[in-house]
């Protein structure tokens, strides 16, 4: 049984046709179905169980009432383990709910379960997990694909119908990259809309929660009900939110759409550009105006990004060091050696490789040259779009150089990992919104994503560009 | 004030450089709403942010701020309207987070200077480079347990103010004189309770010295002092120890020192090779503090007198001389209690210096014997102002003042209860007085006599027997008039 749309479910439920109850055991089916996806960190029937008998007392009213949600586990959550993807947080329960999952359940939305990530999320593939890899839902039996990084649990969880919606964290594009690998929608808002309380830092700068959903209507509906303002992430924004999903329209009259041509580099695919050309004809069509403009720094946003989240991640995974909680490697002869044994073993090898250069770029003497100047060319990089989006109200890009990969493919090639990154990390630099939407397939039938993008706190356009695409394309 | 020192072959100049941690006043600590309060059980103040679990986040407590921006005016010093907070990086296990947060390129309070006062009435100012504010870190307990090392997380996060001197120090007495002053500035302000026993006040000192006229020679740090009979200890066996390798043809090796404070010996505390990369980047989950001018200005008109002001008031209002006036104004308290005894009567003023007096060497003992501070001192404020007053007007002599204190001390009770119930009212009845000294005349013919042959030196006799007599409740002025005039009748 599928149910195809939160706003779908949730007209069932309001008219009595289902119960909660059998939408838990419903899903609870579907995922024990693909448990050889490893989807999931964490799955737990009686756990959701439990949440069905709270969620049935709720009134019809709450927007998300009884919608299966799924939860990258970076998010901490007071009912379920929170693992990071990380031996280091193997066993840690925390006691407290973080700000976006909280929102959630006062909504009424009931947790699946915790899904996998890269460790830390820091990859593009899910692939560095300590729980191993995902496989993403689309892939041919001969042929297990990447659902994409580092949300690749959430986005495939959506995919594969094991619920209707997840989060996802994106810091260089883990929540766009993995929906375009998916064929799924993924937005990541402005930075600081959604409060990062709670959520494990992999970049501070940088982070921020999103959602995956199977169309834009429902992730105009999630967004709405998780982000806000958060005195307790001093990042956090103080702006009003509008209801996304109220205000969506298809209407594209007297848009401006931007499209850079940075974004067209070599090695992309035919099939991408043409994915690309298709999305832009359609935007034309509703009446939307296309502009060729530039993003001139474009081509070091890939460096940039890539100095100033180690660093960042270098400093945020200090705390994990064996003595207040987590993982403690045994047999430690002195306290540095507890450090150097319980980060040694707590850490995966692509953590560990960040916290390195995190680290060299930060030490005296390289400061200077490295972090402080990518900082610079940052600001260059945000400068190119407030300049682009006094042209334009949106911009319109592919969101990722292919289609998911084979899963050994790319696995001991950090750099080639990292161009993955290299059409969703300009955005996340500037902090501006941006969604990946299924826009098409390549000949093997897999799913590719366009990526919008417009100014900060502009998540209505996007939503609205999207919607019409979306139902373009239908 | 020649500060030199005598080598076996040289005179030696010290040069003293002081960072002073000051624990900000605050209910809550920096970056959390976590209370404060000293000598908790460990671990019980202690939030998911102090304890830096994951996604946990820091925000600023405003409040703390304000303290420090307080302290910035009170230390003459410019207020910088933006500032940065910054990640310091290392590892310690009472660090939970892996890093400290603090402020590097751009503190919030910039150059300033405080001015100390020497005995001999001359002053010197020493100063400022910096305050900037950061976290203290947790404690470990080594001593709980033969092997393993205890963690208490309530001192992590509270708020820090550190304070940087200029190498404008050149004693152990002035930097003692330094640290007092910077201290009372701070509790003048109500930013810090300047406790340095809880640690509330600690310093680093940065010592080298030089030939006069040489530059700054290589510099040694002694980490953590927390009072200022040690950091005079410190500094002087310090500056023993560099002038003896230097005259011996040594160098000084740049190092971090520890203070033994049982053998009174300075040794190192890490070397060279485990120098730290603290690697600083602004912390990315706080903004840049940004401090409107209207808010400092706001601050700056609330800031109560300090010590300074207090001392020349001391000076111009009371007649006070420069000596009395810093020893009574350098401790907020002494000075606020001070305050009140002057303020309790319209008449002390005129008695200003018989007060000070009275507080600073009679109270004072009394306090110093039990180890009591002067702001729980038994006596009030207004019954020792009583007290001078009863003196002032010749109700109680001097002797008798003193007794009536420790009775006061003891049993907290007024002065004037005191007398009354004991009966010690001086007695100033002329009659009365004269009747007393009849007696003694009489009982003493022979001593009389030998006065009147000529031994002036026996009045003394008199007027102690008569006084003796009073049980000391005789007026000495009046006592005195009329032996001498009922001796000279019998001449």
């Amino acid at each position: 049984m599928e149910f195809q749309s939160i706003t779908k479910l949730k007209t069932l439920l309001n008219k009595n046709k289902i119960s909660v109850k059998e939408i838990a055991e419903t899903y609870i089916k579907q995922i024990k179905e693909k448990k050889e996806l490893n989807i999931f960190i964490y799955f737990n029937e009686d756990k959701i169980h439990d949440q069905v008998k709270e969620i049935e007392k709720l009134s019809n009213d709450k927007v998300l009432k009884g919608i299966p949600i799924a939860i990258k586990d970076l998010f901490c959550t007071a009912n379920m383990p929170t693992t990071a993807a990380s031996k280091i947080l193997e066993n840690f329960q925390p006691t407290y709910e973080s700000f976006v999952t909280q929102k959630l359940i006062e909504q009424g939305s009931m947790f699946v379960g915790k899904t996998n990530l890269d460790e830390f999320a820091m990859g593009s593939a899910t692939n560095t997990s300590y729980f191993g890899n995902t496989i993403n839902p689309l892939s041919k039996n001969d042929n297990p694909l990447a659902p994409g990084g580092s949300s690749g649990g959430s986005a495939a969880a959506v995919a594969a119908d094991l619920c209707l919606g997840a989060t996802g964290t994106d810091t260089g594009g883990s929540i766009r990259q993995p929906a375009s690998f998916c064929g799924v929608v993924g937005i990541k808002p402005t930075y600081g809309l959604c409060s990062r309380w709670g959520i494990a830092a992999f970049a501070s700068s940088l982070d921020q929660a999103g959602v995956f959903s199977k169309n834009v209507t429902d992730a105009s509906i999630l967004l709405e009900e998780i982000a806000g303002h958060d005195q307790r992430d001093s990042t956090s924004s103080n702006v009003k939110i509008p209801s996304f999903s109220k205000n969506l329209n298809t209407s594209l009259e007297d848009k401006v759409v931007g499209i850079p041509q940075e974004y067209t580099v070599d090695g992309i695919s035919d099939e991408i550009n043409g994915v690309w050309e298709d999305a832009i004809k359609s935007l034309e069509k509703k009446g939307a105006k296309i502009k060729h403009i530039s993003l001139p720094h474009t081509k070091y946003a890939l460096p940039t990004y890539y100095i100033i989240a180690p660093a960042e991640a270098s400093s945020n995974l200090a705390r994990y060091d064996g003595v207040k909680y987590g993982f403690r490697a045994k047999d430690a002869k002195s306290l540095d050696d507890m450090y150097e044994l319980t980060r040694s073993e707590g850490f995966g090898k692509e953590v560990k490789r960040r916290i390195l250069i995190g680290t060299y770029v930060l030490s005296a003497g390289y400061y200077d040259a490295y972090y402080l100047k990518a900082q610079r060319v940052r600001k260059l990089i945000a400068n190119d779009f407030v300049e682009a989006f006094k042209e334009c109200d949106l911009i319109l890009t592919p969101t990722a150089p292919s289609a998911a990969f084979p899963l050994n493919e790319q696995q001991d090639d950090p750099i080639k990992m990292y161009l993955n990154d290299v059409f969703t990390v300009p955005a996340s630099l500037a902090g501006i919104p941006g969604i990946s939407i299924p826009y098409g397939k390549d000949q093997q039938g897999l799913p590719l994503g366009v990526q919008l993008l417009s100014k900060h706190y502009n998540e209505q356009e996007i939503f609205n560009a999207a919607f019409s695409l979306e139902k373009d394309y239908e | 004030m020649s500060n030199l020192i005598k080598g076996k072959k040289h005179e030696w100049e010290t040069v003293i450089g002081l960072e002073i941690h000051a624990q900000v006043k605050s209910n809550s600590k920096l970056f959390s709403n976590s209370s404060t309060v000293f000598g908790s059980k460990p671990n019980s103040q202690v939030s998911l942010v102090d304890a830096a679990m994951p996604g946990m986040l820091p925000v600023i407590n405003r409040y703390c701020i304000e303290q420090a921006v307080k302290s910035g005016i009170g230390l003459n010093a410019k207020i910088n309207n933006h500032s940065v907070f910054d990640r310091k990086n290392y590892f310690y296990a009472d660090l939970p987070q892996g890093y400290q947060i603090s402020q590097y390129k751009y503190p919030i309070v910039g150059e300033g200077k405080v001015t100390i006062d020497f005995k001999d009435g001359t002053s010197k100012d020493i100063r400022i480079v910096r305050l900037h504010l950061e976290q203290d870190a947790g404690k470990s307990l080594h001593d709980q347990n033969p092997t393993k090392t205890y963690v208490d997380l309530n001192r992590s996060g509270v708020a820090l103010m550190e304070i940087v001197s200029e190498p404008d120090i050149r004693s152990a007495d002035e930097a003692g004189l330094y640290i007092s002053k910077i201290r009372s500035i701070l509790m003048y302000l109500d930013t810090c309770d300047g406790n340095m026993q809880e640690g509330s006040l600690r310093a680093d000192v940065n010592i080298s010295v030089r030939k006069p006229g040489d530059d700054y020679g290589t510099r040694c740090e002694i980490k953590n002092l927390n009072s200022i009979k040690f950091i005079k200890q410190a500094i002087n066996y310090e500056v023993k120890r560099q002038i003896e390798v230097l005259e011996e043809g040594g160098v000084i090796e740049q190092n971090t020192l520890l203070f033994n404070t049982s053998s009174g010996k300075t040794s190192p505390m890490r070397s060279k090779e485990e120098a730290h990369d603290y690697r600083y980047f602004p912390d990315p989950d706080l903004l840049p503090l940004d401090i409107n001018q209207e808010d400092i200005d706001k601050l700056k008109n609330a800031i109560p007198e300090l010590p300074d002001d207090r001392k020349t008031r001391y000076i111009s209002d009371y007649n006070l001389s420069n000596y009395d006036a810093s020893v009574l104004t350098s401790d907020k308290y002494v000075s606020d209690y001070y305050d009140t005894i002057i303020e309790s009567d319209k008449t002390l003023k005129d008695s200003s210096k018989i007060v000070v007096n009275w507080l600073t060497s009679e109270l004072f003992s009394l306090l110093n014997d039990k180890n009591i501070q002067i702001n729980n001192s038994p006596v009030t404020p207004q019954n020792l102002g009583k007290l001078v007053k009863l003196i002032t007007e010749d109700i109680i002599s001097g002797k008798i003042a003193k007794e009536v204190l420790v009775e006061m001390f003891n049993t907290k009770q007024d002065p004037e209860k005191i007398i009354e119930k004991k009966g010690l009212k001086q007695v100033t009845n002329t009659s009365e007085i004269e009747t007393i000294v009849d007696e003694v005349l009489k009982e003493n013919q022979i001593i009389v006599d030998q006065y009147l042959s000529g031994k002036d030196k026996l009045l003394g006799f008199f007027v102690g027997q008569s006084m003796k007599k009073s049980q000391g409740k005789a007026n000495p002025k009046i006592l005195n008039e009329i032996i001498k005039i009922k001796l000279s009748k019998k001449k």
